[in-house]
């Protein structure tokens, strides 16, 4: 009987008004010592004299609309993004078939979004993703079906972004798990190899791998072949995303247990079932912060392609810059692409926070 | 099934399922196992003790071959354990091993932990491996926890997962490797309770224990370790109340009080 007495009494009984709500979280995060009180004095007065100017400058004072006269008013002038949308998001990409490229990438992120929860993951899925993958490629690059053929070579801006990262990561991290198996290999040769490529590779900027691609390689080509310069350089960045992914896989390798190994071997399984089913997913599930840093880098590396003349996302933005009308708006059109990045890279990693949370048993 | 301990004139002279002749081991240059021999016979309960460092475990662990002998020879089941042997997944799912430390598969649930076996090993359909998972996580006692991750039950509960996980595999021969060191004292019995349960069903069992309880009341055998070979071996109330050699007596002392 006391103890149902009591049990009375704790549900009455609520924390201080003070602890809780608005007030309770500005007085304990805010307020909470005169030190903290000065720094939050100091930061909200640099905020008002930051972002207030940066807000006039970018939403009362702008410019919006294409063509308009933007050396007159002093805000920002996103008319260079209203006028020249086309060409920094596709490129040379002829404009008046862009609606080929806009239905290719619409499929490619509705099939990332639907694959973003596993629930969906089965073989109906893969089948998707491959005839979407053919149909992306039918309508890019046209040719059959009456439509229209574009060149490899007049693919740019964004279509070429998503070509290479998109590739590049789905390529990359397998061939990184593979190479980092390789590297803990009980085969001398397996594993001299996998650490001297690993070594290689990261010893060297991806910027001279991309040289090496597009000026030294087709010099071993024998005449009249040649690789395509978009093939060379998604080639490029596999290998060089792969190197690194394969020693951050490595790090969760040798994190695990040695009991897992041992309880896998005991039950009989062999090396390749005690890989893929017991010693990958946790390792994986370890290392997923990790990877997702590098593959959120190598999706920013992209951008390098620049150096070898293809017309990624970043070149094609500049190529707009260099045009007499809209010289001096660079911080416009940067932070416009900027957000676009963004918007790729916050997918990425709030991907990889929900999957922790998906895979996380409590262990 | 019986309370009895299986009598010794049950277990016939001539199946052997294990036979370990001049074995050695190092590391390096430590001899771990210095010259064993040992013969198990069908249903036989055997127990190593020892001091710690004596090589009880790694002993048993040479006889699944998680740890390679190098000199001698071990006979498994008719099969030779040897460096060239093909086929050792063959020998491991015929021979179950329950550790000290669980090593339960964090990211699998228990059911999951029980068929992975016999799936990938066995190539038994899942339903039908699920029905036998189901089977012996009843006899460990456990069957409500079936959809859980390990990392939800106790250690104890953890550890007779491990059992029913090696049971499943429906081995000949079952290793325990200092199963109950590494739970809370409440929980010890829950797990020898299996154990003895699993003794009296007729299994052919390794155990490397202080439990000496366990000792006294399943097993055929006591071998008493001491520097990596084995310096007594006698039945268990031969091996408790007459000892032979002074290491024997003086571990006895420490452990009995």
């Amino acid at each position: 009987m006391e103890l149902n007495a009591n049990n009375e009494n704790e549900v009455l009984v609520k924390p201080p008004i003070s602890s809780v709500g608005v007030i309770g979280w500005i007085k304990g995060n805010l307020f909470s010592s005169p030190f903290n009180t000065i720094l939050t004095i100091i930061i909200v007065s640099i905020l008002w004299f930051s972002i207030l100017p940066f807000l006039n400058w970018a939403l009362i004072d702008s410019s919006w609309l294409p063509d308009a006269n933007c050396r007159e008013s002093g805000g920002a002038c996103w008319s260079i993004i209203s006028s020249n949308y086309k060409i920094i998001l596709f490129g040379f990409y002829p404009q008046d078939i862009l609606w080929r490229p806009i239905t290719a990438i619409v499929m490619l992120v509705s099939l990332l979004c639907i694959s973003r929860n596993r629930n969906y993951w089965n073989a109906f899925l893969g089948y998707s993703w491959l005839i979407s993958l053919i149909i992306m490629g039918i309508l890019l690059k046209g040719g059959i079906l009456g439509l229209e053929p574009v060149d490899i070579e007049r693919w740019g801006g964004i279509i070429l972004t998503l070509l290479l990262s998109v590739f590049g990561l789905t390529a990359a991290y397998p061939l990184g798990i593979i190479l980092a198996l390789g590297r803990q290999s009980e085969m001398p040769v397996i594993k001299t190899f996998c650490i001297f490529y690993i070594e290689l590779i990261r010893g060297v900027p991806l910027i001279s791998l991309l040289f090496m691609s597009s000026v030294v390689f087709p010099l071993f080509l024998p005449e009249g072949v040649s690789i395509n310069a978009i093939l060379r350089a998604q080639v490029a960045i596999i290998m060089f995303t792969a190197a690194y992914v394969a020693e951050v896989v490595r790090g969760g390798l040798q994190g695990m247990n040695k009991g897992q190994f041992e309880a896998a071997d005991s039950i009989g399984l062999n090396y390749f079932q005690t890989m893929r089913l017991i010693i990958l997913p946790q390792a994986l599930k370890i290392v997923i912060p990790p990877s997702v840093s590098v593959l959120i880098s190598a999706f920013k590396d992209t951008s390098l392609v620049v150096i070898i003349g293809l017309y990624d996302l970043l070149k094609t933005t500049q190529t707009t810059l260099s045009e007499p009308k809209w010289m001096g708006f660079s911080a416009e059109a940067y932070i416009f692409i900027a957000l676009i990045y963004f918007v790729c890279c916050f997918f990425m990693s709030n991907y990889s926070r929900k999957l922790e949370k998906e895979l996380d048993t409590g262990l | 099934m019986s309370d009895e301990k299986i009598k010794k004139e049950d277990i016939s002279s001539e199946d052997t399922v294990i036979e370990i002749v001049n074995m050695h081991k190092w590391y390096g240059d430590f001899h771990v196992l210095n010259n064993i021999n040992i013969n198990v016979k069908k249903k036989e309960i055997i127990v190593v003790c020892g001091p710690s460092g004596s090589g009880k475990s790694t002993l048993i662990r040479c006889i699944n071959r998680l740890e390679e002998h190098q000199k001698g020879q071990i006979v498994v089941d008719g099969v030779e354990l040897t460096k060239d042997l093909k086929n050792i997944e063959k020998v491991r799912s015929e021979v179950g091993m329950v550790f000290q430390h669980f090593n339960l598969f964090p990211h699998l649930t228990i059911v999951e932990n029980l068929t992975i076996g016999p799936i990938w090993v066995r190539k038994v359909p899942k339903k039908e491996a699920e029905e036998t998972a189901m089977y012996y996580l009843e006899k460990v006692q456990i069957a409500e926890q079936a959809a859980k991750f390990p990392g939800q039950l106790s250690g104890g509960q953890q550890q007779r997962v491990a059992i029913a996980r090696s049971l499943c595999m429906k081995p000949n021969i079952m290793l325990f490797d200092e199963a109950t060191s590494a739970l809370d004292p409440e929980m010890v019995k829950e797990v020898l309770d299996v154990m003895i349960d699993l003794a009296h069903g007729g299994m052919t069992m390794i155990v490397v224990t202080h439990e000496m309880g366990f000792a006294k009341s399943v097993a055929h055998r006591v071998l008493f370790m001491d520097e990596g070979q084995i310096i007594e071996e006698n039945e268990p109330e031969e091996f408790f109340n007459n000892p032979q050699n002074d290491r024997t007596k003086l571990f006895l002392s420490q452990i009995l009080y």
